[in-house]
């Protein structure tokens, strides 16, 4: 503890080049703690997936649509508990820039195969029984500054037109990986769109989830000669290939991560050796007092590691900080995100492990210096 | 009085590529408990050589070097600085006090090596400086301070942790004339009154008369004052 005022006043000898080293930790960190929230966010939403539920989809890719026609026979199939139904609208709240995700949903299916979406009971009767009605996420509500019975309109992208909703129900996601989002009636942008809507997805619960492999494939056979053939998923797989949509995002995140990573530690490691080279004749004067070459070596690789856990504290705590103040969620693209602790675990080791490569060399160095020949260089 | 400081046979010889130059050839001394000795000769007679072997902080080529009950050219490493960082004081010439410590943290650093409380430390950090003359310059930086005053925070450094042997490596080389007589008063203020053993390099004979013993060391041959 005696050495640490010492390592403080050695950091603060030369303020500006440590202030920059500091600021430039602290954004790394920054950026590496949103790249990792991101992954988090993204890996998350495999686990709001439910292996009891299956989700038919077009094979050919989940932007074409399915027939409303499927629906009868899905529901005839003996393992089969419900059937209901999603399609995606993708309208405009007022601005583009106002994106969050809106299904048409066959209601009383889909409110009864999702209770991860926590309703009040009367909100949910409200809902289920007017036909322009919608539910919205708690989330939604509060950024957007809605009230209960508010009508909103949306304008339609892939469906034309001016649409006007209610919103009869608020519902709070049982998990924040679930997201807010808008859900109303199938029916009304069925007729809305002058029938021109069909099925985005079926989803079907099943009687027992181990016969699940069994049903997706008798559905995928089925259709398999059909114009609208049918790819049938477990919903985590479903979400899973969602996801690979935006390509291999894990390793692009994570290469990123890894050269930001790199990037500071050729920083620190150059502020350290400079730092090093001016104090030769001092570290020399130290050792004539006594001090041991593992002394010096600790002091110096303390020093490295010091100032990169203070930067990269101050990185990690400032993205937890700022997106849990702003709510930010790129516009509903990624519901729940947020930098949990278990990113600035990860954040901090890295600091750590940065601070102790970039340290180790030139503390090395100073443990090796030969007090004789540092003093010539006073 | 016994000899605080034996040196037996001590040779170093410095190598330039394949060049053999023998600095210290075959030298014995011996150094009284509390004696102030002055050691003269040219530049490139190897005076800072000799200083530097009895501080251990360099090597010699052989020979022996037993200070106190100490065979230091046996001792590598951890232990040799251990054993500086309990028996010898060194002064600079140029002070060499680190510039972003004031004059009180430069005194305490040989003392963040003891097992001393915070407590003790301060307490011996302003007698060193009390001692020295500078209790009122406690907490200036050398910045803010005359090479005299430098030279007494060095030295203040130096007894610190109350060594027994003082090594001054012309410690009034870079001061002008009155800085460097204040300087050797508070030398021989500490031989005399703190029973120091004191060795110092200067080319200055005036610093030398202040000792009690000038040696003079020339091509790596030690002679004594003819009186």
């Amino acid at each position: 503890m005696k050495f640490l005022g010492l390592i403080w006043i050695n950091l603060k000898r030369r303020k500006i080049r440590s202030i920059l080293t500091f600021l430039s930790i602290v954004v790394a960190l920054f950026l590496f703690c949103t790249l990792q929230a991101v992954l988090e966010t993204v890996n998350s939403q495999f686990k709001i997936g439910n292996e009891n539920r299956l989700v038919v989809r077009n094979s050919i890719s989940i932007i074409f649509d399915l027939p409303i026609s499927y629906l009868n026979w899905l529901k005839s199939l003996p393992e089969v508990k419900s059937v209901s139904y999603t399609n995606w609208f993708g309208g405009i709240y007022i601005e583009e820039r106002n994106f969050f995700p809106q299904f048409a949903v066959d209601p009383e299916t889909f409110l009864s195969m999702y209770p991860e979406l926590i309703i009040p009971e009367d909100q949910k009767i409200a809902f289920l029984k007017e036909r322009t009605a919608c539910i919205v996420g708690e989330g939604l509500m509060k950024k957007y500054g809605w009230k209960l019975n508010d009508t909103i309109h949306l304008k339609g992208t892939i469906f034309p037109g001016d649409w006007p909703f209610i919103i009869r129900g608020v519902y709070r996601p049982a998990t924040e990986e679930f997201g807010d989002n808008m859900y109303f009636h199938w029916n009304y942008l069925y007729e809305k769109s002058e029938r021109a809507a069909n099925i985005g997805t079926y989803i079907i619960e099943l009687k027992d989830t181990s016969q699940a492999a069994n049903v997706a494939r008798v559905i995928d056979e089925h259709y398999k000669n059909s114009s609208y053939s049918t790819l049938t998923q477990d919903e985590k797989v479903f979400l899973l290939s969602f996801v690979s949509l935006y390509g291999n995002i894990g390793l692009l995140l994570n290469t990123i991560g890894m050269a930001i990573t790199f990037a500071i530690l050729l920083v620190t490691s150059n502020t350290m050796i400079m730092s090093v080279r001016e104090r030769i004749p001092e570290i020399a004067v130290m050792k004539t007092l006594g001090f041991t070459d593992f002394l010096v070596f600790i002091l110096i690789l303390a020093e490295a590691i010091f100032l990169c856990i203070l930067g990269g504290l101050s990185g990690c705590l400032f993205a937890r900080f700022l997106y849990n103040v702003t709510g930010f969620n790129a516009s509903g693209f990624l519901p729940g995100f947020h930098v949990s602790f278990k990113t600035i675990i990860t954040g901090m080791i890295v600091t750590v492990i940065v601070g102790f490569v970039s340290g180790i060399i030139p503390a090395w160095q100073s443990s090796r210096l030969s007090i004789v020949n540092a003093l010539r260089k006073v | 009085m016994p000899p605080i400081v034996e040196v037996k046979s001590l040779t170093k010889i410095y190598y330039r590529d394949s060049q053999k130059i023998p600095v210290l050839e075959n030298l014995s001394l011996l150094i009284d408990d509390g004696e102030f000795l002055a050691l003269m000769g040219p530049s490139g007679s190897g005076k800072t050589t000799l200083l530097n072997c009895l501080a251990g902080i360099d090597t010699p080529s052989s020979g022996s070097i037993v200070i106190g009950q100490e065979e230091i050219t046996k001792l590598r490493g951890k232990s040799l600085a251990l054993w500086r960082s309990q028996n010898i004081g060194f002064i600079f010439q140029l002070y060499n006090l680190i510039p972003v410590l004031t004059a009180f943290q430069n005194v305490e650093l040989p003392l963040l090596l003891t097992k001393l409380s915070r407590k003790e430390r301060h307490e011996h950090v302003e007698t060193a400086l009390s001692i020295v003359g500078l209790s009122d310059r406690i907490h200036h930086f050398p910045r803010q301070l005359s090479g005299g005053q430098e030279q007494r925070v060095a030295i203040a450094r130096a007894i610190v942790s109350d060594p027994q042997l003082l090594l001054a490596d012309e410690p009034t080389g870079d001061l002008d004339a009155k800085s460097a007589d204040e300087i050797l008063e508070l030398l021989s203020q500490l031989n005399k009154e703190y029973n120091k053993t004191i060795i110092m390099v200067t080319h200055d004979p005036r610093a030398a008369q202040k000792s009690g013993r000038v040696i003079y060391l020339d091509k790596g041959v030690l002679s004594e004052q003819k009186e």
